[in-house]
């Protein structure tokens, strides 16, 4: 098994159309179990690398191995399948689908992913369905939110909170990867340390590796290890 | 959203359920009379003068010739009809009590009396419902009748009134519009008269009238009920090939439908129109969700990220636009139902339409099953263009 979660070797992609954005990639390496911090302004492509990342768009063909598994060889729906039995993604808003309750919207993965669901209920302790609600609720609780809001409507809740279901969902039946887009950008000041110490806390205890993309250079002091965005691409016109 | 696409489904169902009941019920104008005989003439014209009284009898028929029919042994019974008279622009039929007994309409139903009885006297009448409402009659009335058709403003048989001794219920057919008075009465009143007017000189007054034969020597038409339904066409050939005078002997049923393919253009409009609007409401429906689809291009991408193909977006999008045509057609079915169980009786009184708010014709369900087959196929577009976009965005939307 290899020892990178994320294997990038001279990666590149064209947005179509004649100013197409180009995202160039010599390297880039992530170790299992590391918690990156991927700095980046807007615009600078983080977009388009977290697509990439999660089998969403296909670069041209190239050394790209997420989780020793090379994307540009899957079908579309293979993909699909694959990013939901491996990855989970938390974004900056808007995280929840409005029209189901907490519990629903935390178990998500768990409807579309057969693996995500088994090792939900495994770390429940039983196979029934019951437990898959266990598994959300402790999931829930572990993040700091209260277990009575469980079967509330999303739109009850506050930003914060919110952000917090989000992480539940990311993180039920144990992902290999999770990929945050900033997601503490629409959060306060002072919520958004205590934020990123709970995920981190979680990501900690399951073992999950974290890539963590943000604008805000503050928040880096958090991670073991930032990568800047700007020096890990090259944009179109210049060399190594 | 489901609301617009019920009140299209309501109108689209209603206009369906009102034409095949109107067409039930005018085909069954006469039910239960198995022949109309009449003078030698169109199988429309008779039955337009002998059954709507619309339009003047081209001829008589000579009171043997309905002896011949009415003696038949094939025939149960036979009931003769004569026109000619008004009263204040409604139709005076001369008949006779049996009438009252042999005329059916809709679903077997027999003339029934909301006031008052038959004709006993000589110169008593029964008026339809119309008749009584709009010139406010009552039983023991007295009236007096115009000398042919209505609206010509003939001169009056006022040496010979009626008395109103019964009133009709209301049945929606031409009978609310007509006098009915016995056939020695018109003979009566016509005694000493001679060429459409009154003979100079001559009066023979009222109670004297009795005295007189009075049995008619000519009638506009006969309606015949027979033994067995089966006799009917060679009953038809017998009185088509009478060597007495030109007679002619229609079907009811037959001439009614063909009555009724008149009246088809406007029943066909009708239909196109709803159609249309349920085409707009189910296009409302597709620009509603289309212009959603944009405000929903996170909820999207959050499905993308929790492992939905672009496909499952598609069927997500195509499945809520059907359960949205769904919802709509069987709120529209149950709001039909509703409303037909309050508007029928309101209706029957006032417009004497008889509407039945039960089970839909075969006919609607067919036209339920197109406009849900069409909502979904609808549905495909909105489904298709959030597969687009899906595919577009990915798991971050640019907005």
């Amino acid at each position: 098994m290899s020892p990178f979660v994320v294997d990038i070797q001279n990666l590149v992609f064209q947005w179509p159309g004649k100013h197409g954005f180009r995202l160039s990639i010599p390297q880039f390496l992530v170790k299992r179990g590391e918690r990156v911090f991927l700095q980046g302004a807007s615009g600078s492509g983080k977009s388009t690398l977290l697509s990439l990342l999660g089998g969403v768009l296909l670069p041209q063909p190239c050394h790209m191995r997420v989780l020793d598994t090379d994307l540009t060889a899957l079908s579309s729906s293979a993909r699909d399948r694959f990013r939901v039995d491996h990855i989970g993604f938390l974004f900056q808003q808007f995280n929840l689908v409005p029209y189901l309750s907490v519990r629903e919207n935390v178990l998500l993965p768990c409807r579309f992913s057969q693996r995500r669901r088994q090792r939900a209920l495994q770390s429940a302790g039983s196979e029934s369905a019951g437990s898959l609600e266990q598994s959300a609720d402790r999931l829930l609780d572990q993040l700091g939110l209260d277990m009575k809001l469980a079967r509330q409507r999303v739109t009850a809740l506050s930003v914060g909170q919110q952000q917090r279901v989000a992480a539940a969902r990311a993180l039920i039946g144990h992902p290999d990867l999770i990929i945050a887009d900033e997601p503490t950008s629409a959060l306060d000041a002072d919520r958004q340390s205590e934020f990123l110490d709970i995920l981190l806390g979680r990501c900690d205890d399951e073992n999950v590796t974290l890539i963590f993309v943000s604008h805000d250079e503050r928040l880096g002091s958090h991670f073991s290890r930032t990568v800047d965005l700007d020096k890990l691409c090259e944009t179109a016109g210049e060399s190594t | 959203m489901a609301v617009s696409i019920a009140l299209s489904v309501m109108l689209l169902l209603g206009v369906e359920q009102l034409r095949t009941q109107a067409k039930q019920s005018f085909s069954q104008s006469i039910s239960g009379t198995d022949l109309v005989a009449g003078a030698r003439t169109s199988p429309i014209q008779l039955m337009l003068y002998a059954v709507f009284r619309l339009g003047d009898a081209t001829h008589n028929i000579r009171w043997s010739s309905f002896q011949a029919i009415a003696e038949h042994p094939a025939v149960a019974w036979a009931v003769p009809i004569s026109l000619g008279d008004s009263h204040r622009g409604f139709a005076v039929v001369g008949t006779n009590t049996a009438y009252f007994e042999h005329f059916q309409y809709g679903d077997h139903r027999l003339l029934t009396f909301v006031e008052g009885k038959p004709f006993a006297d000589i110169f008593d009448a029964v008026i339809g419902a119309d008749v009584a409402e709009q010139l406010g009659y009552h039983v023991g009335h007295s009236i007096v009748l115009n000398h042919g058709a209505k609206g010509l403003g003939l001169a009056e048989h006022t040496d010979k009134p009626f008395k109103v001794s019964g009133i009709l219920e209301r049945t929606g057919l031409p009978v609310d519009r007509s006098v009915h008075v016995r056939l020695e009465a018109i003979e009566a009143i016509h005694l000493d008269w001679q060429g459409g007017a009154p003979m100079p000189g001559v009066s023979i007054p009222a109670e004297y009238v009795r005295k007189f034969d009075l049995v008619p020597k000519e009638i506009t038409a006969v309606l015949i009920g027979l033994k067995s339904r089966a006799g009917v066409f060679q009953m038809q050939r017998f009185i088509n090939q009478y060597k007495g005078e030109p007679l002619l002997a229609v079907l009811p049923g037959v001439a009614l439908d063909e009555l009724w393919s008149i009246v088809s253009i406007v029943e066909k409009s009708l239909l196109a129109i709803s159609a249309l609007v349920v085409a707009v409401g189910l296009s409302g429906l597709v620009a509603v969700v289309l212009a959603g689809l944009g405000e929903r291009r996170r909820e999207l991408a959050i499905l993308r990220s929790v492992g939905a193909g672009p496909r499952v977006v598609f069927m997500l999008l195509a499945i809520e636009g059907l359960m949205v045509v769904t919802a709509g057609a069987l709120l529209g079915v149950l709001g039909l139902t509703v409303l037909g169980l309050f508007a029928a009786p309101v209706l029957e009184a006032h417009l004497g339409i008889s509407y039945s708010a039960g089970m839909l014709s075969a006919e609607a369900w067919r036209l339920l099953l197109l406009v849900m087959t069409t909502g979904f196929l609808v549905s495909l577009i909105p489904g298709y263009r959030a597969y687009r976009m899906s595919l577009a965005d990915g798991l971050i939307p640019r907005l």
